[in-house]
C-alpha cells in the first residue's frame, strides 16, 4: 500500500488555497504545498508576504476562501465547527505576541491546555513542571507573566504550546524581538522538539538563522510559494 | 468523571474569584436583583395572609332566614326540609334559637345575654346556594322570601365574595409582576455577564486558539449567573421577612385597635427554596443568553 503509506507521512496539504480578506486583499493566491510529518520548515518572505495567514490557515483560525487544505488528514474546508476545539489541541501555537493570560501565574498558564482537555491533578502538575523545566522557567512558575523578560514570556509560551504534546508546532516570528542569545536559545529548543519526531513550522525573517539551522525553507512572495 | 467534578470546581471557583474581582458591581447587582424579588415575593406575602384572614371567614356564600317567632321547631325543621329539596340549594341547615344562644355564649359573648330571662333568638335556617353567582344568589333569595313563615333574609355573603374577587385580582397581579420582574431579573443578569464575558475576552480568544470547546468557555459564567441569581434571591428572602418584621408591630396594634389579631405569615421554607430556585433558573437563562450570543459574535 504504498499510497496510503505516503498519504500517512504526509502532514499538510495546501492545493491552489486562496485567501482573500474582506476588502479585497488577497493574501494567498494559489498557494501549493506539502510538508511530512517530523520536517522542520522555515517560512520566509517579506512582512505580508502571507506568513502569518498560512499560518493561521493551518490552525483553521482562518478559512481559505477557495482550494483545499489538509492537515494530518483532515479536510479544513469541510471541518465541522464543533470539531474545531479537537483539531486545535493537535496544534502547538506559538504567537509573536505571547497571548499570555497575565491575571494568573506562569504554572497556571501552562496548566490551562491541560486544564481545557480535562487533565488535572497529579499527572497535570508533572506535565507542566515537566514543560516549564524544558524552557528554563521552573524556576518561575509562581511569577507573574508580566514579571518575564521578553524572551522568558515567549519560553513560557513555548511552554504552554509543547506542555500537551502535539504532534505539529506553528510559530509565528518566535525569536522577532529577542537577542541573539535569546533567539539562539530557542532556535535550540524548536531543533530539540523536531528531533523527537514533532513537525515544527517557523515563520521567521532572519535569514542567517535560518542558515545556520538548515532545514526545508518555504519562501513566500506576494501571496505565492517562490520558486 | 473525577476530570469532569474537578472542571465544574474550577469553574464555580472562577465564578466566585470574577464576583469577588469586582465588589461593588456584583453587590449592585445582587441589590437590584434582591429588591427586584423582593417585590413579588412581598405582594404574594401579603396576598397569602390576606387570604388567610378571609379564609376564616365562610367564603361559600350563605343566605340566612329568621324564621318568625310563632312557628314552632317541628314546623321550623319541616321548612328547612322544603327548602333543601329546592333545586337551587345545596344546603339547608336548622339552626334553633337554642343551639343560637350556645354559639354565641360559645364565642365569649354570654355576658351580653346573661341578663335575659328569656332567649330573643329566632330560629335560623342556613342555606347554601349551588350557584353562587351574584344574579343566581338574588333569585333564590326571592324565591325564598315567598316562603311562609319567614320573618326576614340576610344575605351576608356579598362582601365576602367581593374579598374573594379582590383577592383572585390580586394573584393575578402578584403572577404579572412575577413575570416581569422574572424577565428584569435575566436582563440584569445576561447585562453583568455581558460585561464579564468583555473582561474575560483575551482568556476567551486564548482559550479558543488552544482547543476549549465552547462548552468548557461557557460553564463558568453559567455558574457566576447562578450564584448571582441565588444570592439576589437570598437577599430578596430577607428583604420579605425583613418588611414582615417591621410591619408585624404596627399590624398587631392596628388589629389590637379592633380587637382582633393578626399572625403574619412569612414565606416559608418551601415557599423559598422555590424563590431560591426560581431566581438561580433565571440566572442561569440569563447567563446562557448571554454568552451564546457573545460567543457566536466572537467568531
Amino acid at each position: 500500500m504504498p499510497c496510503s503509506a505516503r498519504h500517512d507521512r504526509r502532514m499538510i496539504e495546501f492545493s491552489d488555497v486562496v485567501k482573500r480578506y474582506p476588502g479585497g486583499h488577497e493574501a494567498l493566491s494559489g498557494v501549493n504545498l506539502t510538508i511530512t510529518r517530523g520536517e522542520m520548515v522555515f517560512l520566509t518572505g517579506h512582512s505580508g508576504a502571507g506568513k502569518s495567514t498560512l499560518l493561521k490557515l493551518i490552525a483553521a483560525i482562518e478559512r481559505p476562501t477557495s482550494g483545499i487544505i489538509t492537515v494530518s488528514g483532515q479536510n479544513l474546508s469541510r471541518i465541522r465547527r464543533s470539531a474545531l476545539p479537537y483539531f486545535r489541541r493537535n496544534i502547538g501555537l506559538i504567537f509573536q505576541d505571547h497571548k499570555l493570560l497575565y491575571d494568573r501565574s506562569v504554572y497556571d498558564n501552562v496548566l490551562l491546555p491541560l486544564h481545557i482537555q480535562g487533565m488535572t491533578g497529579h499527572d497535570a502538575g508533572k506535565r507542566v513542571r515537566a514543560a516549564l523545566d524544558k524552557v528554563g522557567l521552573l524556576n518561575k512558575e509562581r511569577a507573574r507573566p508580566i514579571t518575564l523578560s521578553g524572551g522568558e514570556q515567549q519560553r513560557l509560551c513555548i511552554a504552554r504550546a509543547i506542555v500537551s504534546r502535539p504532534p505539529l508546532l506553528l510559530a509565528d516570528e518566535p525569536t522577532a524581538n529577542l537577542d541573539e542569545d535569546y533567539a539562539r536559545d530557542l532556535m535550540d529548543m524548536f531543533k530539540a522538539f523536531n528531533q523527537v519526531g514533532v513537525t515544527v513550522i517557523l515563520a521567521s525573517h532572519n535569514q542567517d538563522m535560518i542558515r545556520r539551522y538548515g532545514g526545508r525553507t518555504i519562501a513566500l512572495a506576494n501571496g505565492r510559494v517562490a520558486p | 468523571m473525577k476530570a469532569w467534578l474537578e472542571n465544574n470546581r474550577h469553574s464555580l471557583g472562577l465564578a466566585v474569584k470574577r464576583m469577588a474581582d469586582a465588589p461593588i458591581a456584583s453587590l449592585f447587582s445582587i441589590l437590584v436583583i434582591g429588591i427586584a424579588l423582593s417585590l413579588p415575593a412581598g405582594s404574594y406575602v401579603a396576598l397569602d395572609n390576606a387570604g388567610r384572614l378571609a379564609g376564616k371567614l365562610s367564603p361559600k356564600p350563605e343566605i340566612s332566614l329568621f324564621l318568625k317567632a310563632d312557628l314552632s321547631q317541628d314546623q321550623g325543621r319541616r321548612l328547612t326540609q322544603r327548602i333543601a329539596s329546592l333545586t337551587d340549594v345545596a344546603k339547608a341547615r336548622f339552626v334553633s334559637r337554642d343551639e343560637g344562644l350556645k354559639h354565641l355564649q360559645d364565642a365569649g359573648l354570654s355576658n351580653l345575654t346573661a341578663g335575659l330571662d328569656e332567649n330573643p333568638l329566632p330560629d335560623v335556617i342556613i342555606v347554601t346556594a349551588k350557584d353562587s353567582d351574584a344574579k343566581a344568589m338574588e333569585r333564590l333569595a326571592e324565591q325564598l322570601n315567598t316562603l311562609p313563615g319567614i320573618d326576614h333574609l340576610l344575605m351576608d355573603s356579598d362582601w365576602v365574595r367581593r374579598l374573594a374577587a379582590l383577592l383572585d385580582f390580586g394573584r393575578d397581579l402578584v403572577w404579572l409582576l412575577a413575570g416581569l420582574l422574572g424577565l428584569a431579573l435575566a436582563a440584569i443578569t445576561g447585562n453583568t455577564i455581558r460585561l464579564q464575558i468583555y473582561a474575560a475576552r483575551e482568556e476567551i480568544e486564548v482559550s479558543r486558539l488552544i482547543g476549549a470547546t465552547n462548552r468548557f468557555i461557557r460553564r463558568p459564567f453559567l455558574y457566576f449567573g447562578v450564584l448571582q441569581g441565588l444570592l439576589g434571591g437570598l437577599l430578596g428572602w430577607l428583604l420579605t421577612s425583613g418588611g414582615i418584621y417591621v410591619l408585624e408591630g404596627s399590624l398587631a396594634r392596628l388589629a389590637l385597635a379592633w380587637n382582633g389579631r393578626i399572625d403574619l405569615h412569612g414565606l416559608g421554607p418551601a415557599e423559598g427554596a422555590i424563590l431560591l430556585g426560581l431566581s438561580a433558573l433565571l440566572g442561569l437563562i440569563g447567563a446562557f443568553l448571554a454568552v451564546s450570543h457573545s460567543l457566536r459574535r466572537m467568531l
